[in-house]
C-alpha cells in the first residue's frame, strides 16, 4: 500500500461574517486519509460542504481546528512561512469550475506558463514544460490560440495543463465538469483519468455528477459538513436509501444491477457507471446461465 | 463588437509588424519629435512621404487607415480655422463685405498644422497600434518602465493588471451581449425613446454585469493564489523579448530621419515656419 499523502482529523471550518462572529460551520470534524496516486471522488449536494474541503486542502481558507498534514508536512496548529505555502500550492493544484476565470493569459501558451513562471522555472525548462503540458492534455495544437476562441472542454484542459505544468503530486477537481456540455465533460473525465493512470497523479475529483463518481477508485460523501461514507463505488452504491435521503441519486445502471442482485440473480462486475458495460455484464449472465442450463440439458 | 475590443490590430505579416515592440514604442515617440521638427515646404514634404512609406510597408490598408483619422477631423478643422484667422502678415484676400482679412501665412500656417497632426496621428497608429498587439504593447511598456521599478513605482502589476483587463475584454464582451439579449426577451427597450429613457435602460444590464465582474474577479484571484502567483518577484518568462539588429536598424533610421529633417530646415526651400 503506498503512502498516505493527504491526511485530516476532525477538520473543522466555519465562516465568519464581517464582525469576525462565527456564523455557519461549514466543515464539522472531516477525518480522511488519501494515498499517494488515489483517485478519488468527493461527493455532496450543493452546500454540503465539499467545496470548503477542498478550498482546505490548498490553503485558500484556514481549518478553524483540527490536523492537516499533506505530503508528511504538518499545517495546522502553526504560522506558515510564505515559501510553504508556495511549496504546498506546487504540490496541491487545483482546477475550478468556470473555465473563463481560471485563465489569465491572453495566449494559450502564456497561460500554461503562468504557474512555472510564478516559481521561477527558468528558460530551457520553462518551454518543455508547457510543450509537455500541452500535449498530455491534447492540445499542443493550439498553443497560439486565444482562450477566448475555444470550446468549454478545450479551456478547461488548459486550465489543467496550466496545473500540470507546476508538476503537482496531487490535483483538486473543484466541479471542473459542471459548466461543461456532455463532450467537454467526456474530453476532461478522459484527460482526469489519463492523469491519474499515466501520470500517478492522486486526484480529488469534486462532483455532483455520480457518473463521474464512479469512475473513481473511492468515493467519499459529505454531507452537512461531515462525512457520510468512505468506500469504493461499488460500496457506496449499494447504499441507495441513503443516498437518496442526502438529495444524491445513484447512477441507474448501478441501480439496476444492485436491484438485480438484491433479487437473487447473482450478476458479476463492479463499478457500473454506463450503459454499455452494464448491459455487457447482464449479456454475460445470460450467456453464462444458458450455458449452464444446457449442459444441464445434455 | 468584437472587432472593437482588440483595438486597431491589423494583423498581417510586415517588417514592420516583426519588429521588437519595445523599439516601435521608442521609434514612435521619436518620430512624434521629428514631426515637430519641421519648419520649411520642403520638410513638410519630406515628412508626408515619410507617413506614406510607414502605411506601404507595414501593409495597412489605406482605407483603413484614413478612417482612423475620422475622429479627429473636428480637431484638423479646428485648427487650421485659428490658425488662418490668427496669423498677420501679407494680405492675400479681404472679401468686401468680410470684415476679416485672409492672410497668406494663415493659409500656410494651417495647411502645416494640417499635415503635422495627420502625419503624428498616422505615424504612431502604424508604430503602436496597426502593427502591435495590445499584450506585445503592455510588454514593452514593462520592459521600458522596469527601470522605474527601483523608484518603488509596481510596473509589473500595473502590467499584470492591463494584460488581465485585456484577457477579459471579449470574455465581458459576450456577457454584455447575453444580459441584453436576456433583457430585450423580457422586453427591454434601448432604441427608442429619449437620451435620458435610453440611458436609464442600460441600468439593468450594467448591474448584473457588475455583479458577475466581481464574482470573476474573486474566482480568477483565487485561481492565481492557487498558481503560485505572488508579484513580480522572482518571475521568470516564457516569451522573452529580443533586440535584432533590424530594431536597432529601424530605431536608427528614424533618427537619421529626425538629423535630415533639421538639415532640411537650414537647407530647404518653401514657406518657413517663423
Amino acid at each position: 500500500m503506498s503512502d498516505i499523502y493527504i491526511h485530516t482529523k476532525d477538520l473543522c471550518f466555519s465562516y465568519t461574517d464581517a464582525d469576525g462572529k462565527i456564523e455557519h460551520p461549514a466543515l464539522n470534524g472531516i477525518s480522511v486519509d488519501i494515498r499517494e496516486g488515489e483517485y478519488v471522488a468527493v461527493l455532496g449536494h450543493n452546500g454540503s460542504g465539499k467545496s470548503t474541503f477542498a478550498k482546505l486542502l490548498n490553503l485558500i481558507l484556514e481549518p478553524t481546528s483540527g490536523t492537516l498534514i499533506i505530503g508528511g508536512v504538518e499545517l495546522t496548529g502553526r504560522e506558515l512561512s510564505d515559501e510553504e505555502v508556495l511549496q504546498l500550492r506546487k504540490n496541491v493544484g487545483m482546477v475550478f469550475q468556470n473555465p473563463d476565470n481560471q485563465l489569465v493569459a491572453t495566449i494559450v501558451e502564456e497561460d500554461v506558463a503562468f504557474g512555472p513562471e510564478n516559481l521561477g522555472v527558468p528558460m530551457p525548462e520553462l518551454r518543455r514544460r508547457v510543450d509537455d503540458s500541452l500535449s498530455a492534455v491534447n492540445m499542443l495544437d493550439y498553443a497560439h490560440h486565444e482562450p477566448h476562441r475555444l470550446s468549454g472542454g478545450q479551456k478547461q484542459r488548459i486550465a489543467i495543463a496550466g496545473v500540470i505544468a507546476m508538476m503537482p503530486k496531487c490535483i483538486i477537481f473543484d466541479e471542473s465538469t459542471a459548466m461543461l456540455d456532455p463532450s467537454g465533460r467526456r474530453e476532461v473525465l478522459e484527460t482526469i483519468q489519463m492523469l491519474n493512470k499515466q501520470h500517478g497523479i492522486t486526484v480529488l475529483n469534486i462532483t455532483h455528477y455520480m457518473n463521474e463518481a464512479a469512475m473513481a477508485d473511492r468515493i467519499i460523501v459529505i454531507n452537512d459538513g461531515k462525512l457520510l461514507l468512505d468506500g469504493t463505488p461499488d460500496e457506496i452504491f449499494t447504499k441507495r436509501e441513503l443516498l437518496q435521503s442526502v438529495g444524491l441519486e445513484v447512477p441507474q445502471c448501478a441501480a439496476l444491477i444492485h436491484e438485480l442482485r438484491t433479487a437473487g440473480i447473482d450478476v458479476e462486475g463492479t463499478c457500473i457507471s454506463n450503459v454499455e458495460s452494464c448491459a455487457e455484464i447482464i449479456a454475460e449472465y445470460y450467456a453464462k446461465t444458458n450455458l449452464h442450463r444446457e449442459e444441464q440439458d445434455v | 463588437m468584437k472587432g472593437v475590443a482588440f483595438g486597431q490590430y491589423y494583423p498581417a505579416e510586415s517588417p514592420m509588424h516583426r519588429l521588437d515592440p519595445r523599439a516601435k514604442v521608442v521609434m514612435a515617440i521619436l518620430y512624434i519629435i521629428c514631426t515637430f521638427l519641421c519648419k520649411n515646404l520642403t520638410g513638410f514634404l519630406v515628412l508626408t512621404l515619410s507617413a506614406a512609406f510607414l502605411v506601404v510597408i507595414s501593409h495597412i490598408p489605406l482605407k483603413l487607415v484614413l478612417r482612423s483619422l475620422k475622429p479627429i477631423l473636428i480637431i484638423i478643422a479646428f485648427t487650421s480655422i485659428i490658425n488662418i484667422f490668427m496669423s498677420r502678415g501679407e494680405v492675400l484676400l479681404t472679401p468686401e463685405s468680410w470684415r476679416i482679412k485672409i492672410y497668406a501665412e494663415g493659409l500656410w500656417n494651417a495647411l502645416f498644422m494640417v499635415l503635422r497632426i495627420t502625419v503624428l496621428i498616422i505615424g504612431t497608429g502604424i508604430f503602436l497600434t496597426y502593427t502591435t498587439t495590445p499584450i506585445a504593447l503592455t510588454d514593452a511598456l514593462e520592459y521600458l518602465l522596469s527601470p522605474l521599478k527601483k523608484l518603488k513605482v509596481p510596473v509589473h502589476d500595473f502590467a499584470m493588471m492591463m494584460t488581465i483587463a485585456l484577457r477579459f475584454i471579449p470574455t465581458l464582451t459576450e456577457e454584455t451581449e447575453k444580459i441584453m439579449n436576456a433583457q430585450k426577451a423580457r422586453g427591454a427597450d434601448f432604441t427608442t425613446g429619449s437620451l435620458i429613457k435610453r440611458v436609464k435602460a442600460l441600468i439593468p444590464i450594467l448591474v448584473p454585469l457588475f455583479v458577475s465582474a466581481f464574482n470573476r474577479a474573486f474566482d480568477l484571484a483565487s485561481a492565481m493564489e492557487c498558481r503560485c502567483y505572488h508579484g513580480g518577484e522572482g518571475r521568470t518568462r516564457l516569451n522573452v523579448l529580443r533586440y535584432r539588429t533590424v530594431d536597432f536598424l529601424a530605431m536608427a533610421a528614424v533618427v537619421v530621419f529626425g538629423v535630415g529633417l533639421l538639415l532640411l530646415n537650414r537647407y530647404g526651400f518653401g514657406y518657413t515656419l517663423s
